[in-house]
């Protein structure tokens, strides 16, 4: 279906499946009970998971495929941003023209700088587009303060124009009257189901954009990108010129983060300078490295695994702690804490940074690997593989799940 | 490339799996409730939302502290606090509107978007009715923003801009800490007591919407009194070495240095202009200055001896005289063994207020609770009589104009109060030029 090989549709469909479905498996603790701390399923951070999955989706276009590591990737982000949040203040609320501002003007964003940055590989590359990323941060930030607004950000004032504005339209954003930030809260048994129209809109889009990088991936331009990966040189004797197939990924990607900047100031009306900062491009490359680079589903679940972290754990304070562990005598319940504390609220970063170590070393493929592993385990591949290897008869895996 | 083949079949298949994708959102309608998050059961969830990593940690995890005992406080556990001396007798010890009070944390990253997400998070997922606390001016314009969307009530932390209550004011959102303007009004009396009204004045402004607007203010305030503005130069915010822009301090011919920083950029940039000698030099016949208008407590502790006889402007101070403060300082320092810092005490004192609009106002509404605090007038909280104004819910109260103390004898008293500006010296008019530009707007209880 689609123009996709039997199993790809298989694992199209089960990404339609959860995507459509995580609502729902992101609650698996009732309201009321002590575990409830770890649900993720409300509005705000499901569209953070769809998001930054769509822009590690596109992040890993260019460094899963070419090897380009970038570093710059998030002002792609911010310009996405700030496209859709002036759209809101000269025409309306509806995200439909953002958003194509969005991809359009991160796509030119993306050719200047890759124009620019592609012309050296390897760590000069991602210097090149630290440097550029950096120079845009610190425009957005205060040069280009009547553009952006700043440290503060960039915000709709009630006297925007506001040309599109009619008396009935919605005061916040919207696709043609579903407003985003509507949600139905279902209630079964102990347990509450938030569905958000904001949460259905970014996860119908990044559905889509899953389909177009599955398409990309398997087609003749993916195998170029991946040549390039393998041995540049090479491919150059061979009398290819990389050049334009590596620009064209950086584009893609480009506009890849543009959506995903304007589907944030979607969700969430405001663009903020930061997210432009280096940290932000920072944080993407954690995100592919850390579910799997060049895998498709991988840089999905890194983004989905960080997000949680930062809103989760960030929030767990001592008390929260103490309520848990109560049932502990006083010295030693103390002591839990005390123990934990370090690696809860604001020590998040210190929980996720030992995760990121653990994954690294025990798994280089990330967190797809684990999951290969287990399955492996689990339908006993391994043994199968072994007497192959042992017949010196290995047999070709492709190259990405 | 495998073709991209259309047939009837797929045609029909894909067209009805968009449709029901496009189609799944649009059954879902938000259910009827009075208001966002009320709450149901015996409790009440306050959302504090403080800078727990970042430049700004300390002060976040000071107002952490206050915001802890202010529920305590609201509890009735503990000593009570400003509660035995608040003005307003609404609050019980018993909770607010007899529900008890819980309250969950977020780290704002003293990022906008972070800020916004941990915000978020607060209100979607642990249905908190109110957000306070933050330590920036770009965090807490953002916060405001998505509380006036959400359809709950913000009370501001640490913010000093003008803006916060002028371009950026939000009906549902509060201040309580002064702004830049009442640091200039209060400042330049002093000032000109102090250094003769015949300087010229060289100004260094950290290259962001704070700095700008405390820069106008403090311009404009000395200006009036004649003083001469030579030069004001934009520090990129990341700057840690000030030396390249202290240098031509010395040729401009300007006798005073004006440092619009914050935190660790006011802590490198004085202690910079004191090494470079600036305070010993004698220009046009007077002795060299430096004055620094936005003082906290933790930065003058990091700047050390530096802040000796350099003069500031401060929200509140504990070393004030007044039952509230003194309460307050009372049960901080059982409680943490240390004096509460300015912004702690802006965040105790907001979270009271909250809770006692909520009381008077005898609901949770948004729309209930800012009514409550418009025009509210009270006392006993450490700034004497207070007025939150109704055209962009300001607090007006005294200003402390303060000076870096010469023996300090603690990490704690490195600050010396000079002078405490009378409230009628710092108001001005809702309509103010550095201040217009804005609109509250209407309040939203997210219904």
């Amino acid at each position: 279906m689609l123009g996709l090989s039997k199993k790809d549709t298989t694992f199209l469909l089960v990404v339609i499946f959860l995507t459509l479905a995580t609502p729902i498996l992101l609650q698996p603790f009732p309201e009321n009970s002590a575990l409830a701390q770890f649900n993720a399923g409300y509005p705000d951070l499901m569209q953070r998971f769809a998001i930054f999955g769509i822009f590690a989706i596109g992040f890993n276009i260019l460094f899963g495929l070419t090897g380009y590591l970038s570093f710059g990737h998030a002002a792609f982000l911010g310009v996405g941003s700030y496209s859709v949040v002036w759209m809101y203040k000269l025409l309306n609320y509806n995200v439909l023209p953002g958003l194509v501002l969005a991809i359009v003007m991160s796509g030119l964003f993306a050719l200047f700088i890759g124009y620019i940055s592609l012309r050296r590989s390897g760590i000069y590359f991602s210097i090149l587009t630290l440097a550029f990323a950096q120079m845009s941060f610190n425009l957005a930030y205060s040069v280009l303060t009547p553009l952006t607004n700043g440290e503060t950000g960039l915000q709709v004032y009630n006297n925007d124009p506001q040309v599109l504005m009619s008396e009935g339209s919605p005061t916040s954003p919207h696709f043609f009257g579903i407003v985003m930030n509507e949600a139905t809260k279902v209630d079964v048994g102990g347990w509450q189901f938030t569905f958000s129209n904001g949460y259905y809109f970014c996860a119908i889009i990044a559905i889509i954009v899953f389909y177009l990088s599955l398409r990309i991936f398997r087609s003749p331009f993916g195998i170029m990108l991946r040549a390039i990966k393998t041995n540049q040189t090479r491919m150059n004797y061979t009398g290819l010129n990389p050049r334009p197939y590596t620009l064209a990924a950086f584009v893609i990607s480009g506009m890849y983060a543009g959506l995903a900047g304007g589907l944030l100031a979607a969700m969430d009306p405001l663009a903020g300078a930061e997210r432009m900062q280096w940290t932000a491009s920072g944080e993407v490359v954690l995100m592919t490295i850390l579910g799997g680079a060049g895998t498709l589903m991988g840089p999905v679940l890194g983004a989905g695994f960080i997000k949680y972290f930062e809103n989760i754990f960030s929030k767990i304070n001592d008390s929260i702690l103490h309520s848990w562990f109560s049932a502990l005598p006083d010295g030693l319940e103390d002591f839990v804490v005390f123990v934990f504390h370090p690696f809860i609220g604001k020590g998040w970063h210190l929980t996720l940074g030992l995760l990121f170590m653990l994954v690294v070393i025990f798994l280089p493929g990330g967190l797809i690997e684990g999951g290969n592993r287990i399955w492996n385990v689990i339908s006993g591949k391994n043994r199968k593989k072994k007497r192959d290897e042992a017949a010196h008869h290995p047999k070709p895996t492709s190259h990405v799940n | 490339m495998s073709k991209f083949q259309i047939n009837r079949r797929s045609l029909i298949k894909s067209g009805a799996a968009i449709g029901a994708g496009l189609a799944l959102p649009t059954i879902f309608t938000s259910s009827a409730r009075a208001y966002l998050n009320e709450p149901k059961g015996d409790t009440v969830t306050l959302g504090f939302n403080v800078p727990q990593t970042g430049p700004y940690a300390d002060e976040g995890l000071d107002e952490l502290r206050a915001q802890e005992l202010a529920v305590q406080h609201l509890n009735g556990e503990g000593d009570g606090g400003m509660l035995n001396t608040f003005s307003s007798k609404a609050l019980k010890g018993n909770g607010i509107l007899g529900k008890k009070v819980q309250f969950v944390t977020g780290d704002t990253q003293t990022k906008s978007d972070a800020a916004r997400a941990s915000a978020k998070s607060m209100i979607e997922k642990d249905g908190a009715i109110m957000i306070n606390g933050g330590s920036s001016s770009g965090v807490a314009v953002a916060v405001q923003g998505l509380c006036q969307e959400a359809g709950v009530i913000f009370m501001a932390g640490l913010t000093h801009s003008n803006d916060t209550t002028g371009k950026d004011k939000k009906a549902n959102g509060f201040r309580h800490f002064f702004n830049a303007y009442m640091s200039g009004a209060a400042l330049a009396p002093v000032l000109a007591k102090a250094y003769g009204t015949d300087r010229r004045a060289y100004h260094l402004t950290a290259d962001y919407t704070w700095g700008w607007t405390q820069q106008e203010s403090i311009a404009t305030a000395t200006e009036a009194m004649g003083w001469e503005t030579v030069n004001n130069v934009l520090t990129p915010l990341a700057s840690t070495d000030f030396s390249s822009y202290i240098a031509p301090v010395l040729n401009s011919g300007a006798d005073v240095l004006i440092l619009n920083h914050y935190g660790g950029n006011m802590v490198n940039s004085l202690t910079n202009a004191v090494q470079f000698g600036l305070r010993d030099k004698m220009v046009n016949g007077k002795q060299f200055e430096i004055i620094v208008p936005l003082y906290s407590e933790l930065m003058a502790a990091g700047a050390g001896a530096n802040v000796r006889g350099v003069y500031g402007s401060m929200n509140w101070n504990w070393q004030l005289q007044d039952e509230g403060s003194k309460a307050f300082v009372k049960s901080f320092g059982e409680k943490y063994g240390r004096p509460p810092s300015n912004s702690a005490h802006t965040c105790y004192v907001q979270t009271l207020l909250y809770a006692d609009a909520v009381e008077r106002a005898g609901t949770f509404d948004p729309c209930g609770v800012v009514e409550a605090l418009e025009g509210f007038e009270f006392d006993g909280m450490g700034n004497g009589p207070t007025l939150y104004r109704a055209d962009d819910h300001q607090c007006f109260k005294d200003v402390l104009v303060m000076k870096g103390a010469d023996n300090p004898t603690n990490e704690y008293d490195t600050l010396e109060i000079v002078e405490v500006t009378p409230r009628a010296q710092v108001e001005y008019a809702p309509d103010h030029p550095m201040f217009a530009g804005g609109d509250l707007g209407k309040c939203n209880s997210g219904a």
